[in-house]
């Protein structure tokens, strides 16, 4: 097979024309840098229009502040959160067969495709002053809507499949022969998980975990739908940027944004390497001479004891 | 044969998701479709289809479609560029294309705004010609254009990585010129991956929100999407209004999902079935 060398056989080579080459080059590099490149130096450009001494006061304006604050709060409880059911979600999905699974992995994925206003429409209509439990809030003088619990509610909605959906096929292509090992060596379920399932799905979690946090950090439109833009109490940081921005602040908005655009490239930087990472694992993985007798037939006592001698 | 259910853990976890998620996604989604259901027919008629409705679905539909279509092109260009050739700072390039994903879209928003303004970086060159790119439905597409391109790249480029070079040395030899064989051996391979990042692209647009509106200009009937329909209705108390819009959406995100899932096991189907 490997005789006849694609090399050898054909003269001509397998690619387009030198001049193709570069002009297709050319024009996707300059259109990334009109599309991406060039508003992500704008924000920056923006921000540091007046000089550093103009940045740091709007970076540290008190209303700045509080968006950044609620902004963290916000991620510290929708990320973790969302990550325990990502877990659990993938745990079931991949390591067991059952009725209506795909349905299920259908279901996890559907609020990425609700549009982020409607997401926030849906909690008025549940918590809102005429929604189903609008009285009893108010009778007990609980707020969500227009308030903090509403925008993490929001926010949880919005970031809801990012972990589930990046562990799921992970953990379904490193199958539960792993897993099964340990069990039948006597791990608990909760041994299993931390010594076994949890090295193999480390970097998947991380990417899932990064991406959830880019995005509790960054939602806008249900956010907005939500919270009442009250300054300084139920702004977060793009409802700051937002703000500042509607009142020709520009370069207040931009340096607020620009804290945002930083995060984005922390995203992308951990998410590239935490990418690398898990190709190299596969690739090991694929690499590794195979062990068990069959890839598809979940392993038996009978087998394991055959191997094993 | 051990059973498949020798792990445990099943019935928590399982448990667990289920409930968590008809706590966070349908319940509240449930609520939005009850609430349709309680208004009469032509309530939700008058509401869903009044002529500003209308409008916004014409403009919102009709840019995220223009928008998709260029991303097919251009993102077919990218992933092919990244995949096909080297160049310097190539991995970089690869990185930065996930930056729509990893960018609040209101940053995103502001900042083309910015640029595209009259006196900004782009548009500075643009308005002596006449070319106004911000504040009018042609803003609109090219925020979607921003916002939709990983999706194109990112299910192309894997494909187009796994594509057989045999084939194209198959067709090399018989005769094909490169141009023939990027159409009837490549594209073809690639065709699912293609639509399915089109519909990916497209679906998003579709529920923009927050890069959209900075640059749209928001006029009524004009320039002004669907999601700031709905937003603009929720600000006079209109809920039955905002209710029977976003019912509309649903809708729209709902076939969408389900074309999207269909494409996707034609795709699995042509990956397996070689």
């Amino acid at each position: 097979m490997a005789g006849f060398s694609s090399n050898n056989a054909i003269a001509k080579p397998l690619s387009e024309a030198r001049w193709v080459r570069y002009g297709l080059t050319l024009v996707a590099l300059l259109f990334l840098t009109l599309f991406l490149l060039l508003p992500l130096a704008a924000v920056f450009a923006e921000a540091f229009r007046n000089g550093w001494q103009a940045y740091l006061e709007s970076v540290t304006h008190p209303d700045a502040l509080a968006a950044i604050g609620l902004t963290l709060i916000t991620a510290a409880i929708a990320v973790p959160l969302n990550l325990v059911f990502g877990v659990a979600a993938a745990w079931a999905i991949a390591k067991y067969e059952f009725k209506g699974k795909s349905f299920l992995t259908t279901l996890i994925d559907l609020p990425f495709s609700v549009s982020p206003v409607v997401a926030g429409l849906t909690l008025v209509l549940v918590f809102g002053a005429q929604g189903w439990l609008g009285p009893w809030l108010s009778a007990h003088e609980v707020k969500i809507i227009f308030a903090v619990p509403g925008i993490i509610l929001a926010t949880i909605f919005v970031t809801f499949p990012f972990v589930a959906r990046e562990l799921i096929p992970l953990m379904q292509a490193q199958g539960s022969d792993e897993e099964q090992a340990a069990i039948v060596l006597g791990a608990s379920g909760w041994q299993t998980f931390w010594h076994v399932t949890l090295p193999n799905i480390k970097w998947g979690l991380i990417y899932g975990v990064i991406l959830c946090n880019a995005r509790a950090m960054g939602e806008f439109g249900a956010v907005s739908v939500v919270s009442g833009h009250i300054r300084g109490q139920t702004t977060t940081m793009p409802l700051q940027v937002e703000i500042l921005y509607n009142e020709y602040q520009a370069v207040a908005a931009f340096s607020v944004a620009s804290l945002l655009a930083l995060l984005a490239l922390v995203t992308l930087a951990i998410k590239t390497v935490a990418e690398w990472r898990m190709n190299r694992e596969m690739q090991a993985l694929a690499e590794l001479p195979p062990e068990r007798p069959s890839d598809d037939q979940p392993v038996s006592p009978q087998q394991l004891a055959v191997t094993k001698t | 044969m051990l059973s498949k259910r020798v792990l445990p853990g099943f019935n928590i976890t399982l448990g667990y998701a289920l409930l968590y998620l008809c706590l966070i996604v349908l319940i509240p989604l449930s609520a939005l479709v009850l609430k349709t259901l309680s208004l009469s027919w032509t309530e939700f008629v008058e509401a869903a289809t009044s002529p500003r409705v209308m409008a916004s679905y014409r403009l919102t539909i009709g840019a995220s479609l223009l928008a998709a279509l260029v991303n097919m092109v251009m993102g077919l260009l990218v992933a092919w560029v990244l995949v096909r050739y080297s160049f310097p700072g190539k991995q970089l390039v690869d990185a930065m294309v996930d930056l729509p994903f990893a960018l609040p879209t209101a940053v995103a928003g502001i900042a083309l705004a910015t640029v595209l303004s009259n006196n900004g970086w782009v548009g500075q060159f643009l308005s002596p010609l006449g070319i106004e790119l911000a504040f009018n439905p042609k803003g609109i597409v090219i925020a979607l254009i921003f916002i939709g391109l990983p999706f194109v790249v990112r299910t192309v480029q894997p494909v187009l990585e796994d594509a057989e070079k045999e084939l194209e040395e198959a067709a090399l030899c018989l005769g094909a010129n490169r141009w023939q064989t990027f159409t009837k051996v490549i594209l073809p391979t690639i065709m699912p991956a293609l639509l399915t990042g089109f519909a990916l692209a497209f679906a998003r647009a579709i529920g923009e929100y927050g890069s959209v509106i900075f640059i749209a200009g928001n006029v009524p009937m004009e320039s002004e999407i669907t999601s700031l329909v709905i937003i603009g209705k929720l600000e006079q108390y209109d809920y039955a209004g905002a209710t029977a819009v976003a019912c509309v959406m649903l809708l729209m995100s709902f076939i969408m999902l389900f074309l999207i899932n269909a494409l996707q096991a034609w795709q699995r189907k042509r990956a397996g079935g070689r």
